[in-house]
Formats: structure tokens, C-alpha cells, sequence
């Protein structure tokens, strides 16, 4: 509706996303491809599911509301599970990925480890999931409009950039926990990374009530970061050390 | 070590005096020939033509293996680098068309059509509009064959002054006009006032420096510039002059043939790619985006070049052909070497994409040539053809589809996987390969899925504010 709206709800969708980036990605050519490929898996995903959705859509009566509802919401979970095989099957890529990157190094170590593919597939698939849900939105936000003058909410685009972000950050973690799991063959932390996107999708049909949909998956958010945190290594020890250390200054910091 | 298994060869063999001498004439010629494609709508089939034909190729890649293992080694590990030395320039341009399409509304005025494409689109019956455009779509690859055999046809004749001329008048053509064209719609887009004169200093500086860039020497981040800046160009011509379905159906039939010219015995490109390694000649090196410079320089001055590449040429007898044909491409693209970048040149094989010749060159070179000194800096080459192709199918995504944005994102992801693919199996089978088929299948693919399917369904969703 402005240039303050488009660009706040982009900064807001896309800030953390695009600094996680430009800070642990960009520098990289090789996690590049992986993050373009993450990307790009979603995307396959997304298009069956939306597939499926169509043909189904295709297949009922238009007239009839709830069943389109239905149908929408049919749709959604079975894009979420969908989208958790092609994890699954990007997870399987990348092994045999990094097998090859190890055959073929000089010195038989993948210049690339899998916790970091881990990371910069979910960095991927958040990124796509991130950029289908809130492009067109951002688009009609620069152009003339008023928000929810029909009797929608007025926080449309406000909150559509906050679930963007939180979906983001959500799909980073969940890459993590994902390849964990299917590293060390911990099937229940796949199958809870499959029961948390089911449960924050799940929450966005609460919409237009924000509090149902955005409080609960920021909270699962922020488990989702301190499980993978301490999956990667990370400690409560860790985190002092480096807090203490950035108030300090006088230690390095501890490597991320 | 010998890296290069990712790229590809050089151009062609050649002898190094030859070279010297031939520097300035192929050069021109590979300008020309470049110009000429990326030329006006009067010679648009020239430049299709010269994708698929004879320039160094867009569409081909071709990689020499030196050293098996080593190769095999350094594929993945500085693969990753040059695709992105590849991934860079496209998603410039795709942004530079994209940008331009969303914006200067004349790109998407419908203001007529191209001679090549004489059947209107606009007729009553769906039968009828897609007869029209199959025939559009014929005529045009008619053109683009009639045009690449014609390249042949003069190449084989040794006609290199009529190829000069064209592609001269095609760049200039291409520099003067058309950003003409595209500034005076960009400053009515955004109803900037302006003066004739100012325009014609801007333009004429812009066009002065483009030529001399891109035809002789330049910084080689201006060249990148103006290669990536001329194929935007073309690309909106093409948007914007080619209806519908015409073009996608062009983009179609055009990815069969570059796969069918490049891989097939009796394909133009490949007896082009003959022809110039029969003469130990480069073949129009022009039209190539080349990412780093690791050339020899100097076209203008030719003895004392000729004659230290005569003595070098002799001992690094192997790698000739391939040094000299990247040699030519570089000549003409950047200048200014030192003797230390003449024995770099020598001793590697950089990788080069898109050149018929850097196949023949493969195929004629021995499998031990020597290995490249510094193989973090090889460059890459992509030929300005898949520049433009990409940026056309992103481009008419981003102007005709419903689902606007979605599409144009899907279209440039799937574009860019193809792009990784086509350099991951020319490392795996390190000959030459066209690089339009893979990434316009998948943009293809990508388009006509996500307009149709994904897009109504993200728009429910979005409708709904229902997150997946």
C-alpha cells in the first residue's frame, strides 16, 4: 500500500533469511548449489502437491464452500508431508553427495559436512517456502489498495510477514533435526519434525485469529532452535561463553 | 593438476603465427559474428543461427580431461566455483529483463511481429492460433538452420570479410540502436525529461566503449558488463516481438536442435567445429561470455606476439589448440597481458562452454596434454545464445503469467538447476554439450505447471492465510 508496507514486510519476511545468508551462505560456492537445489526440491514438491490439490478441485463441485475448505486443507497437509519426503529424498542426495566429495578430495574429507548441508538445505527449502507465500503479496503491497476494507483483517500483510519469517527459521531447524535424525537413524526426531510442520501449519487455519497461528509456532520456533542447537553441539556452556565473551571482548569467540 | 575436466576446451587448434595473424581476423569475425546474433530483428535468424551454429557456441560446452584422476578430483571441488561464475551473470541478466519487463510497459505492448513470425496469434479458434504459431515456430528454426549452414557455408569458403562485416554491423546495430530504443522507453517509463544532445553523448559513449570493449580490449568486468547488458537487450526484443505461443514453442524447438546440432555427426555446428580444426583455424570466438581472463592479449601487436607465440607454440605443441582457440576468444575480449599470462594461456586448458570448436578441439586433442598451473583460475565460458534464451524464458514468465512472481522465481530456479546439471554431466562426460536442452525443459516444465497448477492453489492459500 506504500513503500514503508513493501519494504517493512519484506525486511521482516526476509531480513534474518537474508543476512543467514549473506553471512554463512554466500561465500561458499558449494553451499550455494546446495541452497539452490534445497530450493529446488521444495519447489518439486510444492508442484505435486498442488497437483494432487488440482485434480481433486477438478474433480468436486466448485459451488460448494466447505468442500472446497476441505479440500484446501487436504491439500496443506498433504503438501507438509509431501514436502517432509522430499526432504527426505534431498537428505539421500546429499549423502551420496558427500561421498563422492570425499572420494574425490585430496585429502579423504568432504570440504563439506553433512550438519552443514543440513543446515543450508533448510536455509534453502525456508527460502522457497518463504519466497512462494509472501512475493505476490509484497507486489501488491506496492501498489494501491486498502488492507481488509472489505472486513478482512487489517493485519494481513504484517502478519503474512511474520509466519514468513518464523517458517524460515522453522524450515532451517527442521533441516538440522531432519538430517539428524536421519543420520543417526532417530526416527522420532524425523517423525517430530513431521508432527511440528503438520502442527504449525495446522495452526494457520486459525487465521484471521493471529493469536492461534503466530503465538504457537514462534513458541515451537524457538524449540525447534534449541533442540537443533543442541544437536549441533551447541551447550548451555557454549552460549555463556559466547555471550560473555561478546561483552568481554577479550576471548575469541567461539566458532559457529 | 589438471582441472579442467569441468570445462571445456579452448577453441580450436591453431597455429600460434597463424594465430597472431589470425587474431585480429577471426577476432572481428567472432565479434561480427556475435554481433550478428545478437542482432536486430533484421537479422534475428543470424543470431539464433549463430547460437546454434557456429560461434563459439553457446550451447556447447566442452571439457578437456588432461589428467583423469586429477580431473576427477578437482571436478566437484572447483565445479562449485565455476558454476556460480556462471550462475552470477545469468541471474544478472534474468534480473536486468525481468526488471525491464515489470517495469517499461513497452516490452509487453503487443507492436507487431517480426517478419519470421508472419501468422498473427490473435484468430478466432484455439485450432487456428496454434496452427499459426507451429508454422511461426517453423519458419523461424527454418531460418536459424538456413542461416547456421549459410555460416558454413561462407566459412568453408573462406568468406571472412562478409562474416566481419555482418557481425560489425550486428554489434553496432545491437549497441547504438537498440539501447537507444530501450533508454528512450526506460526515460518515458519514469517521464524523465531530457535533451537530444545529452542522449546522443550517452549513447554514443556507450556504444563506442561497448565496441571497443567487447571487440578488442577492455577491464574484464566492463566486457562481462556489456556481454550481459546486449543479451538482456535481445532478449526483450525477442519478449516483446514474438507472441505467445510462438515463443514457447521456439524455445522448445529450438533445445531439440541445439541437442540435435551439437551431438548429431552431420550437425552444422559440428562441421563448423571440423571445418576450423581441418584449417587449424579458431572458429568465431565472439559471443562468449567469458568469466576470467586468462588470455593472451595484445591483437594489435601482432609480430612480436607472433613471434613469441610462434616459439612458445612449439614447445607446448599439445596444448595449442586448445590455448589458442581460448587464446581467440580472449584476444578479442581482453588485452593487455603480460608474457606471464601468454605462459599461463599455455599451460591450461581453460574451461570453455560453449564452443563446437572446443569440441572438435577435444576430440582432436591427445589425452595428456599438459595440466593448468592455477586451476582456481580457470575461467568459464557461456555462449551469449543460453544468456538469452534463459533471460527470454524468464522474461515472457514474468510478463504473461497469472501467477506472475511464483512463476518467474520457479522459472529462474528451475533454469539454474538445469545450468548445475549441464556442468555436472560435462564433467562426468567431458564432451561437448549443449547447454539450452536441460535448463529449457525444466523452465519449460516449471512454467506451465506453476501458472496452472501451484498458482491457484497458492492462491487459496493465500486467501485463506493458510501456511504450508
Amino acid at each position: 500500500m506504500t513503500l514503508a508496507v513493501f519494504f517493512g514486510c519484506t525486511f521482516i519476511a526476509f531480513g534474518p533469511a537474508f543476512g543467514l545468508f549473506l553471512f554463512t551462505i554466500a561465500r561458499d560456492p558449494l553451499r550455494i548449489i546446495i541452497l539452490i537445489a534445497g530450493a529446488f526440491f521444495w519447489l518439486v514438491s510444492l508442484l505435486l502437491s498442488s497437483l494432487i490439490w488440482f485434480i481433486a478441485v477438478k474433480a468436486s463441485d466448485p459451488q460448494d464452500e466447505r468442500l472446497q475448505k476441505g479440500l484446501l486443507i487436504f491439500g496443506v497437509m498433504f503438501s507438509v508431508l509431501l514436502q517432509e519426503a522430499f526432504r527426505f529424498l534431498y537428505y539421500k542426495l546429499l549423502r551420496k553427495a558427500i561421498e563422492g566429495l570425499v572420494a574425490l578430495s585430496e585429502d579423504g574429507c568432504s570440504p563439506i559436512s553433512i550438519q552443514q548441508m543440513a543446515y543450508v538445505a533448510g536455509v534453502g527449502f525456508g527460502l522457497m517456502s518463504g519466497a512462494f507465500s509472501m512475493i505476490n503479496l509484497l507486489a501488491d503491497a506496492l501498489g494501491p489498495g486498502t488492507v481488509g476494507i472489505h472486513g478482512d483483517s487489517q493485519l494481513y500483510f504484517l502478519t503474512s510477514a511474520f509466519m514468513t519469517m518464523v517458517l524460515i527459521f522453522l524450515h532451517t531447524f527442521w533441516g538440522i533435526l531432519f538430517f539428524h535424525g536421519c543420520e543417526h537413524r532417530r526416527w522420532w526426531e524425523i517423525a517430530a519434525v513431521v508432527v511440528m510442520h503438520l502442527t504449525v501449519s495446522g495452526s494457520s487455519f486459525c487465521n484471521p485469529l493471529y493469536v492461534g497461528s503466530l503465538v504457537p509456532s514462534y513458541m515451537l520456533m524457538a524449540a525447534a532452535a534449541a533442540w537443533a542447537y543442541l544437536l549441533s553441539g551447541g551447550s548451555a556452556q557454549n552460549l555463556r561463553r559466547f555471550l560473555l565473551c561478546l561483552r568481554s571482548g577479550a576471548s575469541p569467540q567461539p566458532g559457529s | 593438476m589438471s582441472e579442467d575436466s569441468e570445462e571445456s576446451v579452448p577453441l580450436l587448434p591453431l597455429q600460434q603465427e597463424s594465430m597472431a595473424s589470425a587474431l585480429f581476423n577471426t577476432d572481428q569475425n567472432d565479434n561480427s559474428e556475435r554481433r550478428r546474433h545478437d542482432h536486430s530483428e533484421r537479422r534475428r535468424n543470424d543470431h539464433p543461427e549463430s547460437e546454434t551454429n557456429g560461434q563459439p557456441q553457446n550451447n556447447i560446452q566442452q571439457v578437456v580431461e588432461q589428467d583423469e584422476e586429477e580431473d576427477e578430483e578437482l571436478t566437484l571441488k572447483y565445479g562449485a566455483k565455476h558454476v556460480i561464475m556462471l550462475f552470477v551473470p545469468v541471474t544478472l541478466c534474468m534480473v536486468v529483463v525481468v526488471a525491464t519487463i515489470k517495469s517499461v510497459s513497452f516490452y509487453t505492448r503487443k507492436d507487431g511481429q517480426l517478419i519470421y513470425t508472419p501468422f498473427t496469434e490473435e484468430t478466432e479458434t484455439v485450432g487456428q492460433r496454434a496452427l499459426n504459431s507451429i508454422l511461426n515456430a517453423a519458419i523461424m528454426i527454418s531460418v536459424i538452420i538456413v542461416m547456421t549452414i549459410l555460416l558454413v557455408v561462407l566459412y568453408k569458403y573462406r568468406c571472412y570479410k562478409v562474416i566481419h562485416g555482418w557481425l560489425i554491423i550486428s554489434s553496432l546495430l545491437l549497441l547504438f540502436f537498440f539501447s537507444f530504443i530501450y533508454l528512450g522507453e526506460v526515460f518515458k517509463t519514469y517521464n524523465v525529461a531530457m535533451d537530444y544532445i545529452t542522449v546522443a553523448l550517452m549513447i554514443w559513449n556507450f556504444g563506442v566503449v561497448g565496441m571497443i570493449c567487447i571487440h578488442w580490449k577492455g577491464p574484464l568486468r566492463l566486457q562481462q558488463a556489456y556481454l550481459i547488458m546486449i543479451s538482456a537487450l535481445m532478449a526483450l526484443v525477442f519478449i516483446k516481438y514474438l507472441p505467445e505461443w510462438t515463443a514457447w514453442l521456439i524455445l522448445a524447438v529450438i533445445s531439440v536442435y541445439d541437442l540435435v546440432a551439437v551431438l548429431c555427426p552431420k550437425g552444422p555446428l559440428r562441421m563448423l567445429v571440423e571445418t576450423a580444426q581441418e584449417r587449424n583455424e579458431t572458429l568465431f570466438p565472439a559471443l562468449i561470455y567469458s568469466s576470467t581472463m586468462i588470455w593472451l592479449v595484445n591483437m594489435a601487436e601482432e609480430d612480436p606476439e607472433a613471434q613469441r607465440k610462434a616459439s612458445k607454440n612449439s614447445t607446448y605443441d599439445k596444448q595449442a589448440p586448445a590455448s589458442q582457440t581460448q587464446n581467440e576468444d580472449a584476444e578479442a575480449d581482453d588485452g593487455g597481458f603480460s608474457q606471464e599470462w601468454q605462459q599461463q594461456r599455455d599451460n591450461r586448458i581453460g574451461p570453455i562452454e560453449s564452443t563446437p570448436e572446443s569440441r572438435a578441439a577435444v576430440q582432436a586433442l591427445p589425452s595428456n596434454s599438459q595440466t593448468s598451473e592455477d586451476p582456481e583460475e580457470r575461467g568459464v565460458k557461456l555462449g551469449l545464445g543460453d544468456f538469452i534464451f534463459y533471460s527470454v524464458l524468464v522474461g515472457k514468465a514474468s510478463a504473461t503469467a497469472s501467477g506472475d512472481w511464483n512463476t518467474t522465481l520457479a522459472c529462474f530456479v528451475a533454469i539454474l538447476i538445469g545450468l548445475c546439471l549441464t556442468l555436472l554431466l560435462l564433467a562426468i562426460f567431458k564432451k561437448a554439450l549443449p547447454a539450452l536442452p536441460i535448463s529449457i525443459t525444466f523452465g519449460l516444465v516449471f512454467y506451465f505447471a506453476t501458472d496452472n497448477l501451484v498458482q491457484p492453489f497458492m492462491d487459496q492459500l493465500a486467501f485463506h492465510q493458510f501456511y504450508i
